[in-house]
């Protein structure tokens, strides 16, 4: 685990004349991932004049600026004053984030790896599924593709590794697993991991009111129904209407 | 009937194209966009428009055939040259035209570089997240059909401008700084990277440009999967095979290869117009002269209105002098082309 006293982290990391990488670890941990969630949040606050976008991944936090306004110099001394500020691993999440209920159907045609997934953590199809849909998970981050939600952690007993064969073509909605996480797909995707069952979630609708429903750092919980339910939901989704339920969570 | 421009023929890679969507990264979308803003810019100025906000349309590799409806329009040629023609005369590149209405413009393929312009007086399409630009990877807008109509305004002047292009299609030397892994490489494997003349890959596309070369891949200590890092145009990564590969506007946001170095925002444009089979060579440069290389370029792109000039022409080549309106560089001196 990651901790203020590991003296390797935080750490800074130039990214072209424009960009910068505030560094919380080198592997996933959900505490680094706290602490990235908690400081990008204290930098949105703190809008600071010349930076231009920030961006989290697993356990970084990046920023684009305008160099021609803000100098190099300037800014990684402000982040390290930031940085010193407090200890960002013990942080907490940051406010303003949602809980997400999905209506999710597991294996058969909309999840034909389910049983493979749960066969190399352990358990039955059953188990696993009831293990996916246990607690809410969170949403670590978003990338790779546009909206594309990165979900953790699951328990020990996914941390199965992405299969060398890609998938051809994970359609749209599909959730897929591997190393303890989910992914959950716009569009569809040809994957290396493994897809286990189709959420009622448009995660990039371009001309949706809200074209990214999901902000890094809320967190899913996916509800098992059955076909008829699930085809139902699914016709909502493709007709541009949201049907997974939200409510705020701190 | 209002004033468009119909792609009578569309070659394989036209689409829209602005200066894209930033401010996306947090969700998973790059910033896309033309691949050649001096090109977007020069445009914008042969037609006496604001650069900010600019929309052509790009063409990788060839044009097409397009024809003005409804009303004459002002068109503009920038970015790697193309053979073209209104109605069977060969026109200028790097120049703006009258295309009278009923009129054909034929661009046929690149003679340099890879992506061409032909901005359009008034060009609109839909605003999508803030821009007009299609992104193909992300499937916002797409490659533009045959027989596709594109709302454009009757043209506002005559055309018969030019503007000198700095010189950008055929690769060279291209700057780069360090990036997130660049010292896992050890010494004279950098040493190497600089001294190896690569050749731009054929399979290059907006995501991004392969550079090839002979003999060892580069390899690093970077542990074989680096967690999935957030991404940027411009970082050079070492692939499975350990060729370099240069992201460009639409690339991916998290990547799990290491980078070796990161190309300036400067050159980036050069490595996305080096024509197929190009040689390419990577310098590194420090964060001072990247800066001020930034600064250039900005002061280039807010100098074009001022370098677009009446195109001079043998009395003899001009179908009907009468006609022609000699004062026509006016048009570009009103307008605020630094918008």
């Amino acid at each position: 685990m990651t901790t203020k006293a590991d003296a390797e982290f935080p750490r800074l990391h130039r990214m072209g004349e424009a960009g910068l990488l505030v560094e919380f670890g080198d592997r996933l941990s959900m505490q680094a991932n706290a602490a990235v969630l908690a400081f990008r949040a204290a930098l949105d606050a703190a809008a600071w004049p010349g930076v231009e976008e920030s961006a989290t991944s697993l356990k970084s936090v990046f920023l684009r600026f305008d160099p021609a306004r803000l100098a190099h110099e300037r800014l990684e001394a402000d982040l390290r004053d930031l940085l010193a500020a407090r200890d960002w691993y013990r942080a907490g999440l940051p406010e303003g984030r949602s809980l997400w209920r999905v209506p999710t159907l597991f294996g058969g045609d909309a999840g034909p790896q389910l049983e493979d997934a749960a066969r190399r953590a352990g358990m039955s199809a059953d188990d696993a599924v009831q293990a996916v849909c246990a607690a809410p998970l969170r949403v670590l981050t978003i990338g790779f593709a546009p909206g594309l939600p990165y979900l953790g952690q699951l328990p020990e007993a996914f941390d199965i590794p992405r299969q060398t064969d890609l998938n051809p073509n994970v359609p749209g909605g599909g959730l897929a697993l591997a190393i303890r996480q989910l992914v959950l797909f716009p569009v569809g995707t040809q994957t290396g991991w493994r897809w286990i069952g189709r959420a009622a979630l448009d995660v990039f609708g371009q001309r949706a009111e809200r074209p990214f429903p999901l902000t890094a750092g809320d967190e899913i919980r996916f509800d098992p129904v059955e076909t008829a339910e699930f085809e139902a939901a699914w016709q909502d989704v493709a007709a541009g209407h949201l049907v997974a339920t939200r409510e705020a969570i701190g | 009937m209002s004033a468009a421009l119909r792609i009578v023929r569309a070659g394989p890679g036209l689409s829209l194209q602005d200066a894209g969507r930033p401010g996306f990264l947090a969700e998973g979308l790059s910033r896309g966009g033309a691949m050649d803003p001096l090109a977007l810019a020069e445009g914008a100025a042969l037609l006496g428009q604001p650069v900010r906000g600019a929309l052509a349309v790009e063409m990788a590799g060839a044009g097409g055939t397009f024809r003005a409806e409804g009303a004459d329009l002002l068109v503009a040629l920038t970015g790697a040259p193309m053979m073209a023609e209104i109605d069977g005369a060969r026109v200028a590149w790097s120049a703006s035209h009258l295309l009278p209405e009923g009129a054909e413009l034929k661009i046929g393929g690149a003679s340099m570089g890879s992506y061409g312009y032909l901005s359009v007086a008034g060009l609109d399409a839909d605003d999508v997240l803030g821009a007009r630009s299609a992104h193909l990877a992300a499937g916002i807008g797409g490659l533009l059909q045959t027989g596709e109509r594109l709302g454009a305004a009757p043209a506002p002047g005559p055309g018969g401008m030019t503007i000198a292009a700095e010189e950008r299609f055929g690769g060279g030397e291209i700057r780069v700084l360090p990036s997130v892994q660049t010292d896992a490489f050890d010494a004279a494997t950098l040493a190497r990277l600089e001294s190896t003349e690569f050749r731009k890959d054929a399979r290059a596309s907006r995501m991004g440009a392969r550079l090839s070369h002979e003999g060892a891949g580069f390899s690093s200590t970077a542990h074989l999967s680096i967690l999935s890092e957030i991404i940027v145009p411009g970082d050079v990564q070492v692939i499975g095979d350990g060729a370099p590969y240069v992201l460009l506007n639409e690339c991916q946001s998290m990547g799990g290869y290491p980078r070796i170095a990161t190309v300036i925002e400067a050159d980036l444009p050069r490595v996305a117009q080096a024509a197929p089979g190009s040689p390419i060579r990577l310098r590194f440069v420090t964060l001072d002269a990247a800066l001020a290389a930034r600064e250039a370029a900005d002061k280039d792109v807010k100098s074009l209105p001022g370098r677009v000039a009446p195109r001079v022409r043998a009395p003899g080549d001009i179908p009907d002098l009468l006609s022609y309106q000699l004062v026509g560089g006016a048009i570009s001196a009103h307008h605020d082309n630094e918008g």
